[in-house]
């Protein structure tokens, strides 16, 4: 499979509503692909859906990690779907408020390593070992993603961009090969969104990553999107490369809600 | 002096006791936002199997300090047991229920543990050794204080230190701290949520063990009802110092256990409980989330 995420006849049901019907999408490895669509399409739905938090009625969704076979995740459990390497950031900013900048990111490294209640206890060498390598690694994520400054500050005291950005370096440090980001540039000032397109070029060029996105600003979405699936309604009305998603009638019906010739943005 | 001195000990000791089972209660729910209804009665559960043990261990001719510590570490074990089973049997099933359901079945299992202990030993009390006694201070410290007394306030403030410290700096510790926070984020950051909830039991039972076999050779006595008042004293003590925060049930214990001694002390020890229950009563009508509690937030 040369998809590192594919998923097949999604649906998903909340009562009566269908609020995925029959969605399907892939996501080749280290390929951006966005996630359009009005309020309510139900793309925040498809990610409680690929991250576990809901289980979806039918369809399948598929992951390839870097060794061994694609495994089947419906029905799993969050945590081991996070170490099957997808990781997600949340369109309303939930970071761990009460803690420090540098442990938030340690947190997200919990996944990778082992130690338990007995370590916590006695503290022999191997523990102490793999938690000076956790505060290691999470620094310099933070340097990565240039957040230094705020190390020991509590997350909720940082700006408002920052904290954006600090739900990614978490993200990041459950070491994913699969980002999803849920309205990542909401509420940014273009200034900070035009950092954040340039942070997702690094992690796509310099960690390889496969990044999903949704987001509403089209700017952003046209700039780095190699593929583009737009929903309506819980339904897939439209997918390929910007410059076809731009002149899609369905597209433009669904965004303006009659038939144009205006280009969005 | 002398008197107030005695005291404010006495008060002290009392309160390491309720602060440590305090914590089990606050633990819980700062995880589950579960009152753990069922949390005296592992402290009982703690204090028979020390008696239980403590009894075999002299008849075999061992005493002083070895009965002490060979009896705390089963209890603590076998009390971690129980707690560990009753939050797999009792509330892990209930886990997407109403928040109603898991109290009604933490009052359950409580019922349950005191009348199983009532069955299986005697309804009686039960006389407890004093093992505390046993352990030789140097003269410097027993001029001006019990050796049990010490040995109490000694032993609950080196464990509330070190829960704080595991709670600060281990990597359990802040998973403990995250999945309390934001239970759902807490698992998408990889963090197995349940074997962390299994954990925190298991630190509260046995920090209620503990507590179990230290008040018990302090008093002398125990019988399976002893959890019940126990474990409405800490849990008063939670809410006082605003639970869910683990600093709050320390304060709290020792707040209420002074508050009683003193009753106890300068009034009549009839008061005792309208002292303790009165001082909850003006705590939750002037600041409802506690001493060091925070006022709740809202989640978006």
């Amino acid at each position: 499979m040369d998809n590192v995420l594919e998923v097949k006849n999604l649906t998903m049901n909340f009562g009566g509503i269908k609020a995925l019907d029959r969605v399907s999408l892939e996501i080749k490895k280290n390929q951006i692909v966005a996630l359009i669509g009005p309020n309510g399409a139900g793309k925040t739905t498809l990610f409680n859906c690929l991250t576990g938090i809901y289980t979806p009625n039918a369809g399948d969704i598929m992951v390839q990690p870097p060794q061994g076979k694609a495994r089947r995740i419906n029905g799993m459990k969050i945590n081991h779907i996070t170490e099957l390497g997808l990781a997600r950031t949340f369109q309303n900013i939930r970071l761990f408020g009460g803690m420090t900048v540098l442990e938030n990111v340690m947190i997200g490294r919990h996944c990778r390593t082992r130690a338990g209640i007995a370590g916590a206890i006695f503290r022999p060498n191997s523990t102490r070992t793999e938690e000076n390598d956790i505060v290691d690694q999470s620094y310099s994520i933070l340097e990565y993603i240039g957040l230094t400054m705020y190390v020991n500050d509590l997350a909720r005291n940082l700006p408002y961009g920052a904290q954006r950005r600090l739900e990614i370096a978490r993200a990041l440090a459950c070491d994913p090969q699969i980002l999803l980001l849920d309205e990542p540039a909401a509420g940014m000032n273009p200034q900070e969104t035009g950092e954040l397109e340039q942070l997702i070029v690094r992690l796509w060029r310099e960690r390889h990553l496969s990044v999903l996105l949704i987001e509403h600003d089209m700017k952003l979405v046209m700039n780095l999107a190699q593929n583009i699936f737009v929903l309506d309604y819980g339904e897939e009305i439209a997918r390929g490369t910007p410059q076809e998603i731009t002149q899609n009638p369905a597209v433009i019906k669904a965004y303006l809600g009659v038939e144009t010739n205006a280009e969005i943005n | 002096m002398n008197y107030f001195w005695d005291l404010f000990l006495g008060g002290i000791t009392r309160g390491s006791i309720y602060a440590l089972i305090a914590l089990g209660y606050t633990m819980v729910y700062g995880i589950l936002e579960l009152i753990n209804f069922a949390h005296g009665e592992i402290y009982m559960i703690g204090a028979f199997t020390a008696l239980i043990v403590a009894s075999v261990l002299t008849m075999h001719g061992l005493t002083g300090v070895a009965v002490l510590i060979l009896a705390t570490i089963v209890a603590v074990f076998y009390a971690a047991a129980y707690g560990f089973s009753v939050e797999k049997i009792a509330y892990k099933p209930l886990r997407q229920a109403p928040r109603l359901s898991p109290l009604i079945s933490a009052i359950g299992m409580s019922i349950f543990l005191q009348n199983y202990v009532l069955l299986a030993q005697t309804s009686d009390f039960l006389p407890f050794p004093n093992l505390l006694q046993d352990v030789l201070l140097p003269e410097a410290i027993s001029g001006w204080i019990a050796p049990s007394e010490f040995i109490i306030i000694f032993t609950a403030a080196v464990l509330m230190i070190g829960l704080t410290l595991i709670l600060k700096f281990t990597k359990m510790g802040k998973a403990m701290r995250a999945v309390a926070q934001d239970r759902e984020m807490a698992m998408l950051l990889g963090i197995n949520v349940n074997r962390i909830i299994s954990r925190t039991f298991i630190i509260g039972s046995a920090l209620a063990a503990i507590g179990g076999v230290l008040i018990a050779s302090h008093v002398g006595r125990i019988n399976f009802y002893i959890g019940f008042g126990a474990g409405i004293k800490a849990f008063t003590a939670a809410v006082l110092g605003g639970i869910g925060s683990i600093p709050g049930a320390m304060l709290g214990g020792l707040v209420l256990g002074l508050t009683e001694s003193f009753a106890t002390g300068y009034i009549s020890s009839d008061y005792e409980n309208v002292f303790a229950f009165a001082l909850l009563i003006l705590i939750l009508i002037f600041k409802p989330e506690g001493i060091l509690g925070r006022s709740s937030q809202q989640k978006v």
